[in-house]
């Protein structure tokens, strides 16, 4: 019998007699626990990104495995966050893959009680159509005193700050060529 | 900080936080917030720094810091104009600094009067509209207003609220001037100096007064003052730290001018280890205030043309900038011109004034709140809510969930169904009876949007620099980009209006609007971002990227989408995708992301050397001429003409970059300098002064004048005020409340409440309560509380804590309660509760129109709060005890011995619009 397979491998053992007296390393590690490998290693691929939270833009490294991501951490390369996350931060792989996030078009209409599905193609399509019919019902060509205006005050949006300055860029370059003015983010909130 | 240095943005980088011998962190809770960010200030402390936290709330920030001192909410200008009347007084200033670099020896008009003359309000003040004519606050022999001429049409108010849409601009730049010949007393001794003007304005705030309204004992004052001056000069330097605790109030931008006023006077603005630190809160805010979804600018901080004044590009660009004055706003006309080639192509050219007349015209204050009011009177029909939940967000979200509920179609574009996407079925006001699911006639579109990792683009943090994101995974289900949206919402439109003969199609119609797509049919972020960044149109460069903005032509010869990002496409190069390892760089990291302007990292770094051009100490070297390569040098890249040698002196008649001296160090200035008094471009005067917030049990004690008397009133049924301390009813709502953020949770929960770790680490609203409070209210640790203002009333867990502390202030103790403000009502959420920021009403700063939601008065009542229809009878009783009406807390001008008197609000009020 080998006495090394016995009493020898229990933790309890291994920690007073290791080299990790606090048992938070080898001493508790198990067959099984030693066996695993950490997400990050087995990944197909690391894609730099940054934190989509707070202003401080903490560098994140992104891990996919059969296109689909399957664990966000800190890059420590970052000069600002060397590698560090928040909680929130930490826990965006859970943003990205949370049961509870919504990937299908929903479309309610007036006076219902419940969500129905549409594609998203047509929805674009609806909304061009009321886009272009708003635009013209509240357009107004001049002032009162017949200085130019040329704008819509049927048209509204709020939103920016999470987004990527390429789409606020096409945003405001759509809003301003439509006419449509009251185009507001959370800088104002 | 546009008012007083010249650019809208945080003046430095967090790395650089290390660098400081003291920081202030006042405002803002670094370490919640911001927590990553908050290791540098970890590592000042390390090296050993002072770490000084001023709060309401003793929150982890605090018990890292080395002094903390509660404050009570809304009396940070006293606190500041306390520190700046001590730099003052005891000629703690840095004076070549001061001399050299700000506006201290410029002489201001003899028709200026300070408030201390005028019984609480600056010359120029007209109570009929709540505004000011700012003309008499300009500096001696200089207009503000370039072209003089405004046209003279159109009534009073109509002028003031363009004047009001003017003031956000601030934000963004400095004023102009008409030229920039000042007259100049560099001795300071001349009584209208800048320097006398304001040690006269500050006189009154002593330790005494900063004890009677911020709650601060004299002691707690004079170390803070004296830590900030020893570790200020040559040798040292002090960062501040803010954040949206000094934002959110009607007196939001002269919070962070006082701070700017005490940095320029310790000469810390330009140098390593000082600056003023802007923490944001969003990923992309600063981005989206640079490439502006804002209704009153356009991208790189040109302001959208108004009425009148801007109805030809001449027009408007002199009043973006005088011809004759100094610094790089004098090329407003490059920057604009190639903003409309950028959108408008071929079709842009010299001869219709790069169709700048395409551009839609402003009349007023066209912001969020005002949109939300013109929704409720049924004037707009389609709104669309971009990663944004304003159900719970927005101040008055009673008042957001109503105007929705009046559209004739919202689009929601998020990650989840959140609240405001779903109001027509969960929402508060179904429960009270207020909203019925089957009159609700709003058609609503749910898109479900793609997430960072799903596709390419760039943010711009909190210190201005430009991070690339790459796409990792392709976006699952129904899920797209805003990118893909919006591009193919705008070739749908295009579509529909193909062929049209009509002049108003024009602009949609001759956009550019054509960029490459991918396999997927999503266009390619790098293309947008290429055709921000400019590119030549014509000559041997034709198609290639700009690597400076000193490169566009106002010829047309060039376009480029916004001004300021020129650079991140240098070279043909994504700069804003380099990933050069921190630790492979000195500590400014230029290699890494791209900062705005020409990826300088320290703005005015000019003042980090002294006016031979010598780094002020050693220890503080950060940017030097080099006399023997005859340029400037330095850690980073200098915010200065780069062969422009500190003996330069403009010549006669110079204007431009040309007439900025080699010692102007504010090269976006109209003079070159830092401004400790403003003599134009603020709306609410030129120095900050203290008023309460709009809702206070407390009198202002340093003026004959409660509030701030600019401030955007509404006066609206739906949106009712409680009563301020003299006022009738006051003592009904006697407790001072404040709102602010978990760690663990993101604004109103859009990103955080359907995640699983952060619902368990936070699960459920509640209120912080001192136990004095407690025990005065009758409230139980773990047990409920209500809370009430005039607009609704809304429960919390209570939690009893020393955290909060009640201050003697104004002869009485008030009591504070802390809010965090991430829940809301609905229920698709993973935890929910009722929401903070209903509590507020729409009240807003004149510059900016950014609402108070910081601060205001409420009742804590023990237990839960009535349902339903009792909810409404609940509050409606409040405002019958309370004697609310519409003029409530919404005089301007108040109390005033010449206007209406005493308590009694129901008679005759002015000053309301």
């Amino acid at each position: 019998m080998d006495i090394r397979k016995t009493f020898l491998e229990w933790p309890v053992v291994r920690q007073l007699t290791g080299s990790d007296p606090l048992g938070r390393g080898a001493a508790v590690q198990s067959k099984r626990s030693r066996s695993l490998e950490p997400r990050t290693t087995t990944a197909d691929r690391m894609v730099q990104s940054v934190c989509p939270y707070c202003a401080v833009g903490c560098g994140q490294r992104v891990f996919v495995r059969d296109e689909r991501v399957v664990q966000i951490e800190g890059d420590p390369d970052s000069p600002i966050s060397r590698g560090r996350l928040c909680p929130k931060g930490s826990a965006s792989e859970q943003l990205v893959n949370s049961p509870r996030r919504a990937t299908t078009m929903l479309y309610r209409r007036p006076r219902s009680t419940s969500w129905e599905r549409i594609g998203v193609e047509q929805a674009t399509d609806m909304i061009a159509d009321r886009m272009v019919e708003s635009r013209r019902k509240r357009w107004q060509d001049t002032d009162e005193h017949g200085r130019p205006l040329r704008r819509t005050m049927g048209i509204a949006s709020l939103g920016g700050a999470t987004l990527d300055n390429e789409e606020n860029y096409l945003i405001k370059k759509l809003f301003t060529a439509l006419g449509a003015i009251q185009i507001e983010n959370q800088a104002r909130i | 900080m546009g008012a007083s240095f010249g650019r809208g943005g945080a003046t430095g980088f967090l790395q650089d936080l290390e660098k400081a011998d003291c920081i202030v962190i006042q405002g803002s809770n670094m370490a919640e917030c911001h927590p990553v960010g908050f290791q540098w200030v970890m590592e000042a402390k390390a090296r050993g720094a002072r770490v000084i936290h001023i709060d309401p709330r003793f929150s982890r920030t605090s018990a890292q810091a080395d002094t903390y001192i509660p404050i009570r909410a809304g009396s940070d200008i006293v606190f500041l104009g306390a520190v700046i009347n001590y730099i003052l007084s005891n000629d703690k200033y840095f004076h070549e600094y001061v001399v050299a670099y700000t506006n201290a020896a410029t002489l201001v008009s003899e028709d200026f009067k300070d408030v201390d003359e005028l019984d609480g309000v600056f010359s120029g003040y007209d109570p009929e509209t709540g505004t000011y004519d700012t003309s008499s606050w300009a500096y001696d022999g200089v207009s503000d207003h370039p072209q003089g001429d405004a046209g003279g049409q159109g009534a009073e108010s109509e002028e003031s609220a363009s004047e009001r849409a003017a003031g956000h601009e601030l934000g963004g730049h400095g004023a102009a001037l008409e030229h920039a010949e000042v007259k100049r007393d560099e001795t300071l001794q001349h009584p209208r100096t800048v320097f006398q003007v304001l040690k006269r304005h500050y006189a009154r705030y002593t330790p005494e007064m900063v004890q009677e309204v911020c709650g601060i004992a004299p002691e707690q004052l004079l170390d803070v003052c004296e830590a900030v001056t020893a570790n200020s000069g040559r040798e040292r330097t002090t960062c501040w730290v803010y954040s949206v605790g000094w934002t959110h109030h009607t007196t939001g931008v002269q919070g962070i001018r006082g701070s700017a006023i005490i940095q320029l006077l310790l000469g810390n603005m330009g140098r390593p280890g000082g600056g003023i630190m802007a923490l944001r809160g969003h990923a992309s805010i600063q981005g989206s205030t640079d490439i502006p979804t804002l209704f009153n600018l356009l991208p790189g901080y040109l302001p959208m043309p108004k009425v009148g004044p801007h109805d030809s590009l001449d027009e408007y660009l002199k009043e973006i900038a005088s011809p004759d004055q100094k610094g790089f706003w004098t090329n407003a006309r490059t920057y604009t011109v190639n903003l409309l080639k950028a959108w408008w192509g071929d079709a842009a050219t010299a001869e219709n004034d790069f169709a700048f007349h395409y551009i839609p015209k402003l009349t007023g204050d066209h912001g969020t709140y005002a949109t939300v009011m013109s929704m409720l009177d049924d004037e707009i029909d389609g709104y669309f809510l971009l990663g944004q939940n304003p159900a719970v967000g927005s101040a008055h979200g009673r008042m957001q969930r109503l105007g929705m509920a009046h559209l004739k179609w919202l689009v929601v574009r998020d990650l989840n169904l959140i609240e405001s996407a779903t109001f027509w079925k969960d929402g508060p006001e179904i429960e009270t009876g207020e909203l019925r699911t089957e009159d609700i006639d709003t058609e609503v579109f749910f898109f479900p949007a793609a997430s960072h990792v799903e596709k390419d683009g760039t943010f711009t943090q909190t210190q201005r620099m430009l991070q690339w994101h790459h796409k990792a995974v392709e976006p699952p289900g129904d899920a797209q980009s805003d990118l893909a949206f919006f591009y193919l919402l705008g070739q749908k439109i295009r579509d529909r209006l193909a062929g049209s003969t009509d002049e108003r199609d024009r602009p949609i119609l001759d956009l550019t609007w054509d960029y490459p797509v991918d396999e997927h049919g999503d266009p390619s972020a790098e293309a947008v971002l290429r055709e921000i960044n400019g590119v030549h149109l014509t000559g041997e460069k034709a198609g290639q990227a700009l690597n400076t903005f000193n490169e566009m032509k106002d010829d047309g010869s060039t376009a480029g989408g916004c001004w300021i990002y020129t650079g991140v496409f240098a070279d043909g190069v994504n700069q804003a995708a380099r990933r050069k390892p921190g630790r492979e760089q000195n500590w400014v990291a230029p290699e890494w992301g791209w900062a705005w302007p020409l990826n300088r990292r320290i703005l005015y770094n000019r003042a980090a050397a002294d006016p031979d051009g010598k780094p002020w100490s050693e220890r503080k070297a950060y940017v030097w001429w080099d006399e023997v390569e005859q340029k400037w040098v330095g850690h980073d890249v200098p915010d200065f003409e780069v062969a422009k040698p500190p003996s330069y002196r403009p010549p006669e008649g110079a204007s431009g970059p040309a007439a900025l001296s080699g010692d102007d160090p504010f090269i976006m200035q109209a003079d070159g300098k830092g401004w400790l008094y403003a003599p134009t471009g603020l709306l609410d005067g030129p120095m900050p002064a203290h008023y309460e917030p709009h809702e206070s049990p407390v009198t202002n004690p340093l003026y004959n004048q409660q509030a701030n008397p600019t401030r955007q009133v509404f006066p609206r049924p739906d949106n009712p005020s409680n009563p301020s301390n003299g006022e009738r009813g006051a003592e009904i709502f006697p407790y001072v409340f404040t709102t602010y953020r978990l760690t663990e949770h993101h604004t109103a929960g859009g990103m955080s409440r359907w995640l699983p770790y952060l619902s368990e680490l936070q699960p459920e609203f509640f209120c912080e309560v001192s136990p004095e409070l407690a025990r005065e209210r009758g409230l139980v640790h773990n047990g409920w509380a209500t809370i009430v203002t005039a607009r609704t009333a809304i429960e919390a867990r209570v939690m009893v804590t020393d955290r909060v502390v009640p201050l003697p202030v104004g002869g009485k103790l008030i009591h504070q309660v802390g809010l965090p403000y991430h829940w809301g009502v609905g229920n698709e959420a993973l935890v929910t509760g009722d929401s903070a920021n209903d509590l507020f009403g729409v009240t807003l700063d004149a510059n900016v129109h950014i609402q108070e939601s910081k601060v205001a008065s409420c009742d804590v009542q023990p237990g839960r709060r009535p349902r339903g229809p009792e909810l409404l009878e609940f509050v409606a009783d409040y405002r019958r005890r309370a004697g609310i009406t519409l003029e409530t807390g919404n005089k301007l001008r108040y109390p005033h011995s010449d206007a209406t008197t005493g308590a009694d609000t129901d008679g005759q009020g002015e000053g309301t619009p």
